[in-house]
């Protein structure tokens, strides 16, 4: 026999699971840096490269990173997007903008947001300068940091700040 | 002097919708009507609850048959201290129930007050939710069969 | 059939909480371990597979983060299942018997400690019947359980004894977490958790990474002294729904273990993979184990369990044992799903 009935289409089924995790050994230092203000990258044993932020492994050869390196807050756009759709979740206002940002001294990116200038003036290779917060509002995350401004100098050629960085490490390699 | 580790919770949501298909989603709209059936497989044996397949020979199902409101604990283990998730909060089985005209039994919970009350041949009858949405929680659990004194 | 043999092992410790390591620092010595077990380098490896699980994370793609411990440059063959690493060992078997690769490194991992792992498991089920009622992975094993001792086969008592060998077994490796002497009776005094469970039935949570590397048998016959064959391997899954099942004898097992050989030969060990003690019961017997046969010397997954693993060390376990010479031949069984619905035997030899 059939069932006389519409069958049920859909129906929502959320499901929320809780995690705990603990800092790992890499990470935690420099989450207690983050605190104190300082930027902490990793130096690579196998490729010279330092890595921001440090995860504990070289991620082109699997070894184990802990030469760690204070890195400056400034650095350069490799690019950017903005946001112009709100995030659910989330506590930024639309439109926002997201770059990727080498610190000075590192060889990896990171993302975080760039702001106190007109978006359509955010450019690849612009150089920027982080804004903290007051440091009594510092916690254990890179939020301690509001956004980055443009520093004003002049932009970089992207190309140029690669090559160089890979002649640096390539010299720290061999050292 | 090294940093102490750090911890933080989270929560992760999973927002999920879910589209039953028309097999399951007849026999989940009969369920909001308090009604129950299982699907006949190619052996003639009646599944509860519904698959669409039949697990022997793969073959479509679709001839439905009505099943009853009551049966017997097949198989069951105590809960004594419901686990955060579970949907209930006091002392429950868990239990493998086959109702009548079934031919398999299906998971489900069955409530009653102690543990010494819960054996395989149980006869338990289904407690429907008040409120129902066309979903297996619009059966709330099962409760004992009481007899008449 | 390509011949494909074990090349090297590796395990991290057992234990409940990895605090402050994170799954790539957890997974780097072990990786290296494996490697240097083979006599190789990652420059001999033709292809990566790993199995993990992103609800035992909590992230999704956390899988790719943990490549991070292997070193993708350059850019390398890998996959990864998101179920036990036994699978990713069955993934790279069957690449090796497809001719395309010779070597495998693969690897599996998880902090199960950070979440809760019975209840995640409950969300791997039927999202319509199952998973909306949340039924934890041990009160599924114990139904399991209440059934066995239904058919009058089993007593209490032959779990706790299942118990008394891995703890017993599991004081000769360094890696276990759980271990010692201990007597039924002490067992059988111990409260009830899930009955017909207790805690000691049920295995223990661990954190922890595993590895291996497979290779093809020439590669294997130039490296090393005692290869370990893997002569046969299969895994067969049974429907989800429980009530559609037999839960009191393990049938894709039986199907399995005939496809990938065992009876062909004498069996002196056997690691099974069998989270909750009945179910080692239920497995010995759909494998057709003759009671003189060692089940699980390293302790089993009531003494250890990395999940996502501990399939994988079933296979690293016996083949450690025969490389070891104190076996020529052994059944190493994988698991997956609720109350053994999916099962993979394979036999190792070695020769």
């Amino acid at each position: 026999m059939d069932i006389d009935l519409e069958p049920v289409a859909v129906f929502e089924a959320p499901i929320y699971l809780r995690y705990h995790a603990t800092s790992a050994r890499a990470i935690t230092p420099f989450l207690h840096a983050l605190r104190r203000g300082i930027l902490l990258g990793h130096r690579s044993p196998a490729t010279g490269k330092v890595l921001f932020p440090p995860l504990g492994s070289c991620p082109e050869s699997g070894q184990p990173t802990s030469e760690e390196v204070v890195l400056a807050d400034t650095g350069t756009i490799i690019s950017f997007t903005t946001v112009h759709l709100a995030i659910p979740g989330s506590k930024l206002k639309p439109p926002f903008t997201v770059a990727n940002i080498m610190l000075d001294g590192a060889d990896q990116f990171f993302s975080h947001l760039v702001s106190g200038c007109a978006l359509e003036d955010v450019a690849i290779g612009m150089r920027v300068r982080a804004k903290w917060r007051p440091a009594s509002e510092w916690g254990y995350s890179l939020e301690n940091i509001e956004y980055f401004v443009p520093t004003g100098e002049p932009t970089v050629d992207i190309p140029t700040l690669k090559a160089e960085r890979l002649r640096l490490a390539q010299e720290r390699r061999h050292a | 002097m090294s940093d102490e580790i750090l911890s933080a919770e989270f929560e992760l949501g999973f927002t999920y919708t879910r589209s039953p298909g028309p097999v399951i989603g007849k026999f989940l709209a009969a369920l909001q009507q308090r009604r129950l059936y299982g699907i006949r497989g190619s052996d003639g044996r009646v599944l509860f609850p519904p698959t669409e397949y039949d697990p022997l020979t793969g073959a479509d199902l679709r001839d439905y048959a009505p099943v009853a409101e009551e049966g017997a604990v097949v198989a069951w283990t105590w809960v004594r201290t419901p686990r955060r998730h579970h949907l209930l909060r006091q002392p429950f089985a868990w239990a493998l129930v086959k109702l009548d005209g079934a031919d398999t039994p299906f998971l489900h919970m069955v409530v009653s007050d102690s543990e010494a009350d819960i054996h395989a041949g149980l006869r338990v009858s289904v407690r429907w939710a008040d409120e129902r949405r066309g979903a297996i929680t619009d059966i709330a659990w099962f409760e004992p069969v009481r007899k008449e004194a | 059939m390509r011949d494909v043999a074990i090349m090297g092992y590796a395990q991290s410790p057992q234990v409940r909480e990895a605090r402050g390591l994170n799954e790539v620092e957890m997974l780097m010595p072990v990786l290296q371990a494996a490697l240097a077990d083979a006599h190789m380098t990652l420059a001999d490896i033709d292809f990566v597979c790993s199995g993990s699980c992103d609800y035992i994370a909590g992230g999704a793609f956390s899988f790719v983060g943990a490549l991070d411990a292997v070193g993708a440059t350059p850019c390398m063959q890998e996959s990864h299942v998101e179920m036990d690493a036994a699978w990713a060992l069955y993934e790279s078997w069957l690449k090796i018997q497809s001719g395309h690769i010779r070597t495998a490194l693969i690897y599996g991992f998880a902090k199960a400690s950070n979440g809760s792992l019975p209840d995640i498991l409950s969300q791997q089920l039927d999202p319509y019947y199952l998973a909306p009622l949340w039924p934890d992975s041990i009160s599924l094993a114990a139904l399991q359980a209440n059934l066995l001792l239904q058919t009058g086969r089993y007593a209490q008592r032959d779990f706790a004894e299942v118990v008394v060998d891995s703890r017993r077994h599991a004081l000769a490796n360094p890696n276990a977490q759980l271990k010692g002497e201990v007597t039924v009776e002490a067992l059988l005094a111990e409260p009830m958790l899930a009955p017909p469970l207790r805690k000691h039935d049920c295995c223990p949570i661990s954190d922890g990474a595993s590895a291996m590397v497979i290779a093809a048998g020439e590669v294997a016959q130039s490296l090393a002294d005692r290869p370990v064959y893997i002569r046969g391997i299969d895994h067969r899954m049974e429907v989800h729904q429980l009530g559609q099942r037999d839960l009191t004898t393990s049938v894709s097992t039986r199907q399995a273990a005939d496809r990938a050989g065992v009876g062909e030969d004498k069996i002196e060990l056997a690691e099974l993979y069998a989270p909750f003690s009945p179910q080692t019961l239920i497995l010995q017997e759909s494998l057709g184990l003759r009671p003189d046969v060692v089940v699980n010397p390293s302790g089993g997954p009531l003494a250890g369990h990395i999940f996502m693993c501990a399939g994988l060390d079933r296979f690293g376990e016996a083949a450690r044992r025969i490389r070891a010479g104190t076996a020529d031949r052994a059944v190493a069984h994988a698991t997956s799903g609720p109350c053994l619905q999916h099962n993979m035997v394979a036999v190792l030899e070695g020769k």
